[in-house]
């Protein structure tokens, strides 16, 4: 099997140490770090989010394969931030101020990753200024926010007004989550999108940047 | 009458199916092999870390009314004051698993141990569900060792955060119960810390005290859809 084919695969099974291991293989065998990168782990990741998606697999199996795909990275990022290899985008992430709920914020901050995507985790109980800085000291091109309770949703919208006050909200984009979040509210606060879940949070970041 | 309960971490671990429930894993479909040592791990922290602790406090009717109304940001009509005019007893109540399991749950995830810190994370918030289920139980222990029919003493509890009652209610009901006592906390945002900490209204009745029919214009954005569940557990 291809050394590509085989990191995919492993990465799948959620194998860690295999994935470590073809990863210094393909590295062995000349293999640029860039298609490593896309046709191993990114390749890998990809079938695993669409299973995923289409409700083959539970979350847990994810989270399996994006632990493998760390360890996997863990031995070529060297070699990619050498080849000044671009990922897909910067994501700017966080829970909103006065909200210390971070799960689901952590696995759109894992699923973002294994889709390809450059994530800034700013952590839990995030002010809404925070957020606008981190983005634009980054050259983030979006900012997810997300919110476990109705008296911290209201947050977001200072965001999305901190942004407009920089007359920055054309170049950085919003997405909004979270349990008591709809795309109406989205709307509502003018955010730019909204995502279900953290699988979806994929799908509307790639949408919101034009990337298939 | 004001009880300070405590429980062994095993008495507060959740039923397995509960956790794979959370996961979507429900009708007998198994646990997928390559997850199980992961979800073993989880538990075992949640037994080693866990202080499960509860506080049950005497409510008299007369006061719930004006603890509800919090700070006049629910529904405008809920099912909760109804089910409290028919009840037989009621009590205010707060649980938490304890702080060192969150601690650890984070700390895995820095440690991109995510499978396991993600499974810790469900077991635990499946478990301060069940501290509540432990103290209605406690509640009715209770209602019928002071003279109240076993017919009459189903307890469920009800919490700022559903049924239309708003999460700012928290403010009011902390007021009234101070929960500090057991280490739970309430920031300006109304969320507890501890984060695996429940708390709300015991109310105890018949099971016909607990029926409503869910079609409240909030009940179309709920995502939990629990009340079918709970109604029916009480009526067994």
């Amino acid at each position: 099997m291809d050394p590509m084919e085989s990191l995919a695969a492993a990465l799948q099974r959620g194998d860690d140490a295999a994935v470590r291991e073809h990863t210094r293989e393909a590295i062995g065998l000349g293999r640029a770090p860039a298609a490593i990168l896309n046709q191993g782990l990114l390749a890998g990741m990809g079938v695993v989010g669409e299973q995923f998606r289409t409700h083959q697999i539970f979350l847990p199996e994810v989270l399996l394969a994006a632990r493998a795909m760390y360890a996997g990275l863990d031995v070529l990022q060297p070699l990619l931030e050498r080849d000044n290899v671009p990922m897909l985008g910067k994501v700017v992430i966080g829970t909103i101020r006065g909200d210390l709920h971070d799960i689901g914020k952590n696995l759109v901050g894992i699923m973002l990753r294994g889709a390809g995507f450059e994530v800034i985790d700013l952590g839990k109980d995030v002010p809404p200024e925070r957020f606008v800085d981190a983005a634009v000291e980054a050259g983030a091109s979006v900012i997810g926010m997300s919110a476990l309770l109705t008296t911290t949703m209201v947050g977001m919208k200072e965001v999305v007004a901190t942004l407009e006050a920089r007359r920055c909200r054309g170049q950085i984009k919003t997405i909004v989550g979270g349990a008591p979040v709809s795309a109406e509210f989205a709307r509502e606060i003018g955010a730019d999108d909204y995502a279900f879940d953290a699988a979806s949070a994929v799908t509307r970041v790639k949408a919101l940047l034009g990337v298939a | 009458m004001r009880e300070v309960v405590r429980f062994p971490a095993a008495e507060a671990r959740p039923p397995e199916e509960e956790v794979l429930r959370l996961q979507g894993i429900t009708d007998g479909a198994s646990l997928p092999a390559r997850v199980r040592p992961a979800l073993d791990s989880a538990f075992g922290l949640f037994e080693e870390l866990a202080a499960p602790v509860g506080l049950v406090e005497d409510l008299a009717p007369g006061e719930f009314p004006a603890i509800y109304e919090g700070e006049g940001a629910n529904a405008p009509n809920t099912p909760l004051p109804e089910i409290v005019e028919r009840a037989a007893g009621l009590a205010l109540y707060a649980a938490t698993v304890g702080d060192a399991v969150g601690r650890r749950i984070g700390e895995l995830f820095t440690e991109q141990e995510v499978v396991v810190g993600y499974l810790l994370d469900a077991v635990a918030s499946a478990a301060a569900d069940r501290l509540s289920d432990l103290l209605a139980e406690h509640f009715s222990d209770r209602l019928v060792a002071g003279g109240v029919d076993p017919d009459r003493a189903k307890v469920l509890p009800y919490s700022p955060g559903y049924c239309g009652w708003e999460v700012s209610g928290q403010r009011r009901l902390f007021a009234r119960l101070r929960p500090e006592e057991i280490g739970i906390h309430l920031n300006p945002s109304c969320l507890m810390t501890p984060l695996k900490s429940v708390s709300g209204v015991l109310v105890g009745g018949t099971a016909d005290t607990h029926r409503f029919r869910p079609d409240f214009p909030f009940c179309a954005a709920c995502v939990t859809r629990e009340c079918g569940r709970r109604m029916a557990a009480v009526r067994r």
